[in-house]
């Protein structure tokens, strides 16, 4: 842990990929809170994987063309046009809602491929967009991850109230005079924008086990919502700083070692139940 | 005279080509205590869905307080079966019940007042001592309650009840049903059972939904079957109201 902490010191991109994944719990443990108990991580999977369109069609623009868009933004404007979709598909069409969540899934992968098949330089990238390159983030990064932090935290701090409810029982929500399909979509833009910090992180592939093991396990240990989404993010701050401490100490890839640890602190928290609890 | 609460003139209702509910007429008045009861699949919870404004008729009008029912929704309680909840979702019982007051303000935390209706609501079903135990781990009977002072905090002026005793056990039930007849006092309450025998003992008045015989006119239900459906528990609904064998429709009283 010696040469961590002394580097940490030093390095510039080492206190950057601490700082994001810092940022990046605290909407995790939040976010990943609603997307465990509405039992939706599918739809974040496919809006997961969905930013890989938008992150390869704007490195092309930005390596080919020059455009001044970053694989970052790309992912952004994909997964909120994702979310919309789904939300669309949820409310006001009689689609199969798994079929085309696949479709949105396996559609936004292709054209990412498409587009880094088709911008020059190596495509190296391609790995750190599916596994995450959490030591790669820059300055300007971090900006739009406090951002989105911000809107997502203002957010839910404004409409804690409502989105429980939408979430434990739509239908009570309704006939109270909630908008229900205004408050869903809500859920899907802020799961978008979640998911693309998380990219960051631990990469498309792995966004969604970092979005239910913290929220999971605190679900295990606490009975309200938002003490289960305090936990979360103490969950999260312990595996985001715990993985890259060890990744960087014993030169291991970062977001693997992030979910590997999430995935132990997960079922350890399952087997300290079993043990003293009643679960 | 009492206030009309409920309308319902010549209204139809169908899923697809599927007729479920055909040429219903009945009204209800203020402070009555309706039981809705009917076979299983003869349309009571769509009936209850229409009135609250969750689905649309093809056919004929439906007022509830005056309006449609979708601009009157947020007036009535609606207490849906207990069964239907997630049992690993974290809310407390208090959350749970401040529910009923979320669609009073646009956002934001709770207001002082809110938290005296939910509080009062909890009084009122005698459940105040548990407000922070886990929604989960109450009993069926408890669950039932806490749903009920959900719909009361939201201080509704209609009650619906969506098969109270459900998933309860026999004690439980007898609890819920002297809590809606305390509440009858002040509110009008409309309680959806497959239970004609015990419903008929506290409801002032049984509407029947009959099982839709349209659809396949010459096939399984004739009048015989009808019988069969209703036979044992026509026997103890002994009160004010016609269950023909006329009608798919709704016998009206």
């Amino acid at each position: 842990m010696g040469q961590f902490l002394r580097d940490l010191q030093t390095y510039s991109f080492l206190q950057y990929a601490l700082i994001a994944g810092l940022l990046t719990s605290i909407s995790c443990g939040i976010i990943g809170s609603y997307v465990t108990v509405r039992r939706i991580t599918y739809i974040a999977g496919a809006i997961a994987h969905c930013t890989l369109g938008g992150m390869g069609a704007a490195r092309f623009l930005q390596k080919e063309y020059a455009f001044p868009v970053t694989p970052l933004q790309g992912a952004v404007a994909a997964a909120l046009l994702a979310a919309f979709l789904i939300a669309m598909v949820k409310h006001h069409s009689s689609q199969r809602e798994d079929t085309v969540l696949s479709a949105i899934w396996s559609i936004g992968m292709a054209v990412g491929i498409f587009f880094i098949s088709r911008t020059g330089g190596y495509n190296e990238d391609l790995m750190s967009y599916l596994f995450g390159d959490i030591l790669m983030v820059s300055q300007r990064d971090l900006l739009l991850i406090g951002i989105l932090d911000l809107i997502i935290v203002g957010v839910v701090l404004v409409f804690y109230n409502k989105l429980i409810s939408v979430c434990f029982d739509e239908e009570f929500a309704r006939i109270s005079g909630i908008r229900v399909e205004l408050f869903d979509l809500l859920l899907l833009l802020m799961i978008a924008l979640t998911v693309v910090l998380l990219v960051q992180v631990v990469g498309i592939v792995m966004v969604v086990a970092m979005l239910t093991l913290p929220a999971a396990g605190a679900g295990l240990l606490v009975t309200r919502l938002w003490h289960m989404m305090v936990t979360a993010i103490c969950l999260c701050l312990l595996c985001t700083t715990g993985g890259l401490a060890i990744s960087y100490q014993l030169d291991f890839p970062a977001g693997a070692t992030i979910i590997i640890m999430a995935g132990m602190v997960y079922f350890f928290i399952i087997a300290l139940k079993k043990k003293w609890g009643k679960a | 005279m009492k206030k009309s609460v409920i309308d319902v003139q010549n209204m139809s209702f169908s899923f697809g080509s599927l007729s479920v509910l055909e040429d219903v007429s009945f009204n209800i008045k203020e402070r009555e205590m309706i039981g809705v009861v009917g076979p299983n699949g003869g349309g009571k919870t769509t009936l209850l869905r229409l009135m609250l404004g969750l689905l649309k008729p093809d056919k004929g009008s439906i007022t509830v307080l005056g309006k449609s029912p979708e601009k009157s929704s947020h007036r009535i309680g609606y207490v849906p079966q207990q069964r239907l909840f997630d049992p690993l979702f974290p809310v407390s019982v208090l959350d749970v019940v401040m529910m009923g007051r979320v669609g009073k303000s646009w956002g934001g935390p709770f207001s002082k007042d809110d938290r005296e209706f939910a509080a009062q609501a909890l009084k009122d079903v005698d459940l105040y001592h548990k407000h922070q135990t886990a929604f989960a781990d109450l009993s069926g009977g408890q669950r039932q309650r806490t749903l009920i002072a959900r719909a009361l905090a939201s201080s509704a002026e209609l009650l619906f009840f969506d098969e109270p005793t459900a998933n309860v056990d026999s004690f439980a039930e007898q609890n819920i049903y002297n809590l809606l007849r305390k509440l009858n006092e002040k509110l009008t309450i409309i309680v959806v059972s497959h239970d004609v025998g015990f419903v008929s003992k506290y409801v002032g008045s049984v509407v029947c939904v009959n099982r839709m015989v349209h659809i396949h006119p010459t096939s399984e239900i004739d009048g015989k079957n009808i019988q069969e459906i209703y036979g044992t528990d026509l026997a103890m609904v002994r009160h004010d109201h016609r269950c023909s064998e006329k009608g798919h429709t709704w016998v009206n009283f």
